[in-house]
């Protein structure tokens, strides 16, 4: 479903990402940890189709009509309501936007106002609908639980256990490893453009996982 | 009857842009305000008895069109960056012509909309006859206005991520704009003059060609300007 193979890319003298391979079936979560400037985004970016590699080969199934993104950003047209937000996202896909998806979100009464009258959280909460309006096969999740309250975190995490549960993939970056592991069925730790460790989360709980983060990237 | 994708999502982009700033009104005020400001200053700084209006009402016409399509055309894509929108528009599966081509249509509106506010202005203060030559002058403008608006499109996006943006668009649009603000100024002083339109057919006929150059190399060179 999702494919890298020996990413590697440069800004300058950085190498952001050094290599980087590693493959996302349907269903999976893939959760990667580190720190600040470890190539996360970047890896997230090139995944993306955002930015092309300098070497290797990204490859997403369906392409970047299956890609569902949410960056550091909302991406969202402040002057505009959230429905006519959403509206203008699904016509790019030439869908319309699923009606359920606002009461999902918590989102209902705020419909029909603009998005520079929304709180942080709720702003969040639209980035995300946008998101899935089109009903993406792969979800690619930068610090997605930015700015979330607890409920509206809480709505999220069921969102993407139930996109996993259709069989769709997500690949999420994070350096809150407590957030991101109860999600994973795959761990990754990133550290200077390279996985030092990949492989399945097998059971461990959030402490383990944050430990064994801890002694890989120190 | 459904539309060819292209067009649908090229409508998309266009009418996006058009709600948005019609929301805001950022640009388009600016632009007009600039309009009426520039034409009532040049209005009172000159001496009417040293050159006649003949003469100057086409150039200061142009000159003014030209600077306020520059405040509209650095709105193009400022307001994706303003709302951090343009990676979503890059990731989305229309294709980066749809989003020239829309952006573009947006801009010729807003553009237009400048323009008819300036024009009964001209006629106003220079006293030019405007309304017997309205259609050739309708078409002068039109012709000339999709010439320089597609090339600052294209400079819009290829400026906006730097740090002087609204001083570099300026910069590198105008000496594109040179020709056809020489061809529309000169159809333009022949329209006003009354002189037969037979005689704007060449210009007309180059300002034409410009156009259809510039859109199809804008729109080959627009996906290498957005990606990174």
């Amino acid at each position: 479903m999702l494919l890298a193979e020996q990413l590697h890319h440069r800004f300058g003298s950085v190498r952001a990402l050094d290599g980087i391979s590693f493959s996302v079936r349907p269903g999976q979560t893939l959760a990667i940890f580190g720190p600040n400037g470890a190539g996360k985004t970047t890896l997230l970016r090139v995944l993306a189709g955002l930015i092309r590699p300098h070497q290797g080969r990204a490859h997403v199934e369906g392409g970047r009509r299956a890609i569902g993104w949410i960056g550091h950003q909302a991406q969202l047209y402040n002057q505009l309501t959230v429905r006519e937000n959403l509206r203008f996202w699904a016509s790019l896909y030439d869908v319309a936007p699923p009606a359920e998806l606002l009461t999902r979100l918590g989102l209902e009464e705020h419909a029909d106002r603009p998005v520079r009258a929304l709180s942080r959280g709720l702003v969040q909460r639209v980035a995300i609908a946008r998101a899935l309006v089109h009903n993406p096969a792969v979800l690619l999740l930068d610090e997605p639980f930015t700015g979330l309250d607890r409920t509206a975190a809480e709505t999220l995490g069921r969102l993407l256990a139930q996109h996993a549960a259709a069989g769709r993939a997500t690949v999420l970056v994070t350096h809150n490893v407590e957030e991101g592991t109860g999600l994973a069925t795959e761990v990754a730790f990133m550290r200077a453009g390279r996985f030092v460790h990949f492989g399945p989360r097998a059971g461990r709980g959030a402490q383990q996982v944050s430990e064994e983060y801890r002694n890989a990237i120190a | 009857m459904r539309l060819p994708e292209g067009v649908r999502h090229t409508w998309a982009v266009a009418a996006k842009d058009l709600l948005v700033e019609f929301r805001s009104r950022t640009g388009i005020v600016s632009a007009a305000v600039f309009v009426v400001l520039v034409l009532m200053v040049f209005n009172f700084g000159r001496d009417p008895t040293a050159v006649s209006n003949l003469v100057l009402a086409p150039t200061i016409l142009w000159v003014t069109f030209t600077f306020a399509a520059i405040i509209a055309l650095n709105r193009a894509f400022q307001l994706e960056l303003e709302n951090q929108a343009l990676d979503g528009l890059l990731l989305s599966p229309i294709g980066r012509g749809s989003i020239y081509l829309g952006k573009l249509i947006a801009n010729l509106v807003f553009v237009a909309i400048v323009e008819v506010i300036g024009v009964p202005l001209v006629a106003l203060f220079f006293n030019v006859e405007v309304w017997q030559n309205i259609g050739p002058l309708a078409g002068i403008i039109a012709l000339a206005t999709l010439g320089f608006v597609a090339v600052g499109t294209l400079f819009s996006a290829m400026t906006v991520r730097t740090r002087f943006a609204e001083l570099l668009l300026p910069v590198v649009l105008l000496p594109f704009m040179i020709l056809p603000l020489m061809w529309a100024t000169m159809a333009t002083t022949a329209i006003f003059g009354g002189r037969p339109l037979s005689e704007i057919g060449g210009w007309l006929k180059m300002l034409a060609g410009y156009d259809i150059v510039f859109v199809i190399v804008a729109l080959l060179l627009f996906p290498a300007t957005v990606n990174e």
